[in-house]
């Protein structure tokens, strides 16, 4: 395939959600106040969530998945859909902070200092920051085989996120559950993989 | 239950709807027609929209409802929020879960177990529980302990009303309320990584149930309770937080001494037997020392501080006094 018309058709799946989202965002402030329900800021901070994860997901899906269906291509994708996930979960966090506390930084650094899930989802949130700056060219260059050791972090950063995930829910852990085993066996085949090669 | 009930239908000042409505039209008309204007003793409510399922004889005892001077001013939450924005996690944990489940549930006919330490014990339907008793609206603020809060217009009758029924003995010191368990028609209960146990469980001390604020709710906005508020039974205390104030009522037992409620087993370092509102006392996992009044917008939080006792606190502090609230939150 031309590599500039995938290059092309990946950049609207990375922006397919934020296209969405938009849209709802529009729809809520001009049309209809109700469209994200009596609490559209709290629903803003969750859909952003979502959206992180989902990428998160995807990023630890690629290595498997371009062995199974032997896609070289995808491989090649993967530092796009990492930074994905970073931008996605910088609006989750930036509508936590400026829709739901509306920029009240006591709030915010109370939130950060006594509330154990603020504090894992913003280390998450802080390592993937540190993955999103150094997955340009320059950067992969420069850091030679101490990229992949960096890079490492996306594995402690998901554990972060569900844990977050954990402690936010109230009474159903469904959901994070399955995201837990989804993780988890990623991980597991990975170490199996290290330990058969 | 024949004997209990000392059959006198109150004669309740009814307003035509016709004449009802032409009062809301002069409302608006001279642009007071912000419930947050209306005087106290003034209905704020005309009937809800959307269907009304209940069986007449309770659609027409919600209709006969009378003003509370315990209703509060403020700017109701609009209808379609009330009803479709709830925590029922029998129905599911999203917050519009219960308007989308909860219609394959079916509250009638209902029946009220009443057991324990009071004289009139027994089973007993729905509508020889209510006979009699006079609905009243109470407009309540309602403060979730997720931090959100609404104001609802609740139809019921004062528990104390209900209760006195059953002949309480003097050694009942609390009262159970237990929820209907229907895993057939509430998607919730079969849920499998649900920390919650099913049927659902709440409690007051005999003194908090019998406060004249607490209600028994039969109707919201007008109207039957929907399936999402709780139909056709539910306890309102509006100076607790909202898991206090159990749905769809099927049991109630007086006892010597105060159940464990569902939230308590759940996790009892989160949510006490008291669930006083108190912004003094954080939730472990977030503040509680302000709410966000729904409806809210994507640039105005309308956060607002929470008062103590949800603002109730002239009406219920002497409930409390010498607790140390800190320890019974």
């Amino acid at each position: 395939m031309d590599k500039l018309l995938l290059s092309r058709w990946f950049w609207w799946v990375l922006l397919l959600p934020l296209a969405l989202a938009l849209v709802r965002v529009v729809d809520t402030v001009f049309y209809d106040p109700s469209a994200l329900g009596p609490d559209p800021a709290q629903a803003l901070v969750d859909l952003f969530g979502t959206i992180a994860l989902w990428f998160l997901c995807f990023v630890l899906l690629v290595t498997p998945l371009q062995a199974l269906i032997k896609a070289r291509w995808l491989l090649r994708q993967r530092r796009a859909l990492g930074v994905a996930c970073f931008c996605y979960a910088l609006l989750h966090w930036l509508s936590y902070a400026g829709l739901l506390l509306e920029w009240q930084w006591q709030n915010l650094g109370q939130d950060l200092l006594k509330r154990p899930y603020i504090i894992v989802g913003f280390s998450a949130g802080l390592m993937l920051l540190l993955l999103a700056v150094t997955s340009n060219n320059g950067s992969v260059r420069a850091l030679g085989r101490r990229w992949r050791v960096l890079h490492r972090l996306v594995y402690p950063a998901a554990l972060l996120v569900l844990i977050h995930m954990f402690w936010v829910a109230r009474s159903d852990y469904t959901e994070v559950v399955m995201y837990t085993v989804f993780v988890l066996l990623l991980l597991l085949q990975r170490w199996r993989n290290r330990a058969t090669s | 239950m024949k004997a209990l009930i000392t059959n006198k239908l109150t004669e309740h000042s009814v307003t035509p709807e016709a004449v009802y409505l032409n009062r809301r039209q002069w409302l608006k008309a001279s642009a007071v027609g912000a419930a947050g204007l209306l005087a106290p003793s003034m209905k704020a409510v005309e009937v809800a929209p959307g269907d009304d399922p209940a069986p007449p004889w309770l659609q027409s005892q919600n209709k006969q409802a009378s003003p509370s001077s315990f209703s509060s001013t403020e700017k109701l939450t609009p209808y379609e929020y009330v009803t479709g924005y709830n925590n029922f996690y029998e129905f599911g944990t999203g917050k519009d879960d219960p308007e989308k489940y909860g219609q394959d549930f079916n509250p009638h006919p209902w029946q009220v177990t009443v057991s324990g330490l009071a004289e009139g014990t027994g089973t007993f339907d729905l509508e020889d529980l209510l006979k009699g008793l006079a609905v009243e609206e109470r407009i309540y603020r309602l403060r979730c302990v997720e931090a959100w809060s609404m104001v609802i217009p609740w139809l019921g009758v004062p528990m104390a009303a209900l209760l006195k029924r059953f002949k309480p003995l003097s050694g009942a010191q609390y009262v159970t309320f237990e929820s209907v368990y229907r895993p057939e028609e509430m998607p919730g209960q079969r849920s499998f990584f649900g920390a919650i146990d099913y049927p659902y469980i709440e409690g007051l001390r005999m003194d908090e149930a019998m406060h004249p604020l607490t209600l028994m709710a039969t109707g919201v906005y007008g109207r039957s309770l929907p399936n999402q508020n709780g139909a056709p039974l539910r306890l309102v205390v509006p100076w607790k937080y909202g898991f206090k104030s159990i749905k769809s009522i099927r049991k109630i037992t007086f006892t010597d001494r105060a159940p464990q409620t569902t939230w308590q087993k759940s996790n009892a370092r989160e949510y006490g037997f008291y669930a006083n509102v108190n912004p003094a006392v954080d939730h472990p996992r977030w503040s509680q020392a302000e709410e966000r009044r729904l409806p809210s917008t994507l640039f105005a939080s309308n956060r607002v501080p929470t008062l103590p006792f949800n603002g109730y606190a002239d009406a219920v502090g002497s409930l409390y006094r010498g607790m140390d609230l800190t320890k019974y939150y």
